[in-house]
């Protein structure tokens, strides 16, 4: 059927069918929206496809421009990896977590770090009082990371650590740690986040300004695309900007931005993309809007594609596939009826998987309410589980593909977050962006605006503004220890006793020395970390020469 | 007392950089008329009191996900009443377990709103405060 045949005969159905029966049975609501706030229409046809065909569009799984996936037989050949982010208390206590874990089928790890960690901060300095050990777990020296990883091979499983502003010290204690086991640095296999744009925009753990830290993610990715090559040094991510209340287009838009940055910097650093571009990683969110996030994912896709092969002149087409992880939403997640998060955390896994994700961490019930007990953690895992094995989605690549809703939301997003890229671009760069508070003002507009449909009751949101319930469920939250500090604080005595202090000191001057020049700083944050130098050591001898970052309070 | 008049403090101590609840519930009361103050991430306790007198508010919401309020909470009240100014109202939000409100109402933070509370509510606290105070 040609289109202008269908389009006639779809304005005929519009005005009498649907006409009819809207006279007799109006819709519930006046206007349908996405979760973020695009509108949607009664019906979808071939006429939503666009002028470009199924070849341009979509092409085959494996191929440019990657719309249906980025492997040929995806989830037929190997499963995503089912990857929990955990972590709390001390390196003995989380240790254990991953060891359940493991034993409960879990293909890979996902360390969570304390905040002080986080910045930069051994657990002793005062402004670690009350957060040692609470939102991940607290790690000082080479001597907590050996802890961690005891009994865990190393050559067998792959490790992702949430880590930033600190990512190559991190990166440089799980190398060493390694060797201890026997495992070469290149036949390592995991990612740090090491996103630290996103830390100015969305979640706050920097330490430096952007300039130096530019160049720490820099001598990341330059060490390892010489000697690791199984490792992803960046893990550009979305989630943050997007549980920061940013849309669907934001997430994508921003996330894309800080990725041409990082791209651009390490051209500009003396780096071919092709030499990088195939170990960069993603890390989006994924929300309860179904089919929107599904479509996010494939837009997503498109759009690097075409601007790894377009802008920055890719010719490995490894550079042009976006990998990424997801996790559930966090800010989803409702602190009344918890027992509804599963279903919520079901959905958005669903989404992921629906739309091609390397990797997967599903949230706990119980996250709006403190850190997962174990039992919940369970819950989640399994829930992965039932879509990989019973649900028959992994069956076929990119199953919904074709769904003229799902087509037209996955060219609208595209289009949306590329006039974003134009706006940025316009500004000059991302940093530019960030630095004059642009993107942190789009996504406060965005946060503010849900936040007053929800408190309107124009968004339903299950048990929190409709179908509340008076009974509360007993509930079992996991606590971390508050002595936990007390511990650390005497961990770090004792390393700092039985160390070569001598041998210390001299490497910290050699990173001070270091950091003020060109040259690439891992190797010598390798060689502080195996003479046991203290995190907050390392990165006070870097606040030394690069400063400190202070937030202009965008409000 | 007119709404314009009351001062409000928004603040996040400890080093939790989740600040969308903080900068919601500062907007959303700036929205409803109040005078709002919002700190930024990363304050300490005495920053947060040092803030809270120089702006001559009577109200300090403190806002805190990483699970170190137990801690934090207290601390602010406590720096408050040695520095003399008990009468400023601290209230907190963010990912507090339940078990652990009563003991933070026990250290003298009048009120704690957890995920999900309508900016209505804080709205509610604030004006029956003020009633109570003018007695």
């Amino acid at each position: 059927m040609n289109k202008k045949s269908l389009k006639n005969k779809q304005e005929r159905w519009k005005n009498s069918t649907l006409k009819n029966f809207l006279a007799k049975a109006p819709e519930r609501q006046k206007n349908f929206s996405t979760v973020s706030e695009n509108q949607v229409s009664v019906l979808y046809t071939p006429l939503d496809f666009g002028e470009e065909g199924y070849l341009e569009k979509l092409g085959f799984p494996g191929e440019f421009p990657f719309t249906r996936g980025i492997y040929p037989s995806m989830y037929r050949g190997r499963l995503w990896t089912m990857r929990q982010y955990a972590g709390f208390g001390t390196a003995e206590q989380s240790n254990q977590r991953f060891k359940y874990l493991l034993n409960q089928g879990q293909t890979g790890l996902s360390v969570a770090f304390d905040l002080p960690t986080q910045v930069g901060y051994d657990s002793d300095h005062p402004l670690a009082e009350g957060e040692v050990g609470k939102v991940g777990v607290a790690i000082d020296s080479l001597a907590d990371m050996e802890v961690l990883f005891a009994g865990i091979p190393l050559d067998r499983v792959s490790t992702s650590m949430t880590i930033n502003a600190p990512a190559a010290i991190l990166l440089a204690m799980y190398i060493a740690v390694a060797e201890k086991q026997d495992v070469p640095r290149s036949e390592l296999r995991g990612t740090i986040q090491n996103d630290i744009l996103k830390e100015y925009i969305a979640r706050g753990t920097y330490i430096f300004p952007p300039k130096p830290s530019m160049r720490l993610v820099v001598d990341t990715i330059a060490f390892c695309a010489r000697e690791m090559p199984k490792c992803n040094p960046i893990s550009i991510s979305g989630y943050h900007i997007r549980e920061a209340g940013a849309d669907a287009f934001q997430e994508v838009a921003f996330t894309l931005a800080d990725a041409i940055e990082y791209c651009r910097v390490a051209r500009q650093a003396g780096m071919e993309i092709d030499q990088f571009a195939p170990q960069l990683s993603f890390f989006f969110a994924a929300h309860n809007d179904l089919l929107e996030e599904v479509a996010k994912f494939r837009a997503a896709r498109r759009l690097w594609a075409k601007i790894m092969k377009e802008k920055f002149k890719a010719q490995d087409p490894r550079s042009m596939m976006l990998r990424f992880h997801t996790q559930t939403g966090g800010s989803t997640l409702t602190a009344q009826q918890p027992d509804n998060n599963i279903v919520r955390v079901a959905i958005q896994a669903l989404a992921a998987v629906l739309g091609g994700t390397q990797s997967l961490h599903t949230n706990s019930r119980d996250e709006a309410l403190g850190l997962p007990t174990e039992k919940s953690v369970q819950i989640a895992l399994r829930t992965q589980q039932i879509i990989a094995y019973e649900s028959g989605v992994a069956n076929t690549v990119d199953p919904l593909a074709g769904s003229y809703y799902l087509e037209f939301l996955t060219d609208q997003i595209e289009s949306r977050a590329q006039e974003y890229l134009d706006r940025i671009e316009a500004m000059g760069s991302m940093v530019e962006a960030i630095e004059r508070g642009y993107i942190q003002r789009e996504i406060q507009a965005s946060a503010y605006k849900y936040q007053k449909s929800v408190e309107s009751g124009e968004r339903v949101i299950v048990g929190l503004n409709k179908f509340k319930a008076e009974e509360e469920s007993p509930q079992e939250i996991l606590k971390v220890d508050p002595q936990i500090r007390e511990v650390q604080i005497k961990k770090l005595r004792e390393i700092k006793g039985r160390r070569d202090n001598q041998a210390v000191n001299h490497i910290l001057r050699k990173i001070e020395e270091v950091a003020g020049t060109g040259e690439n700083l891992v190797p010598y944050f390798i060689e502080a970390v195996k003479a046991y130098a203290t995190l907050g050591e390392i990165t006070g001898a870097l606040r030394e020469v690069f400063g400190e970052y202070h937030q202009q309070v965008i409000f | 007392m007119e709404k314009g008049k009351t001062r409000i403090l928004i603040a996040k101590v400890g080093l939790d950089g989740h600040d969308r609840g903080a900068k919601y519930i500062a907007q959303a009361l700036r929205d409803k008329g109040y005078e709002v103050i919002y700190t930024g991430i990363r304050q300490t306790p005495e920053d947060v009191v040092k803030a809270a007198i120089q702006e001559d508010v009577q109200f300090v919401g403190l806002s805190l996900l990483s699970g170190a309020h137990n801690q934090l909470f207290p601390r602010v009240v406590q720096l408050l009443k040695e520095k003399g100014a008990e009468d400023i109202v601290v209230f907190g939000g963010g990912v507090i377990p339940r078990d652990d409100i009563s003991f933070l109402k026990s250290q003298g933070i009048k009120e704690i709103f957890t995920s999900g509370t309508a900016i209505d509510e804080v709205v509610e606290f604030i004006e029956k405060t003020l009633r109570n105070a003018a007695g």
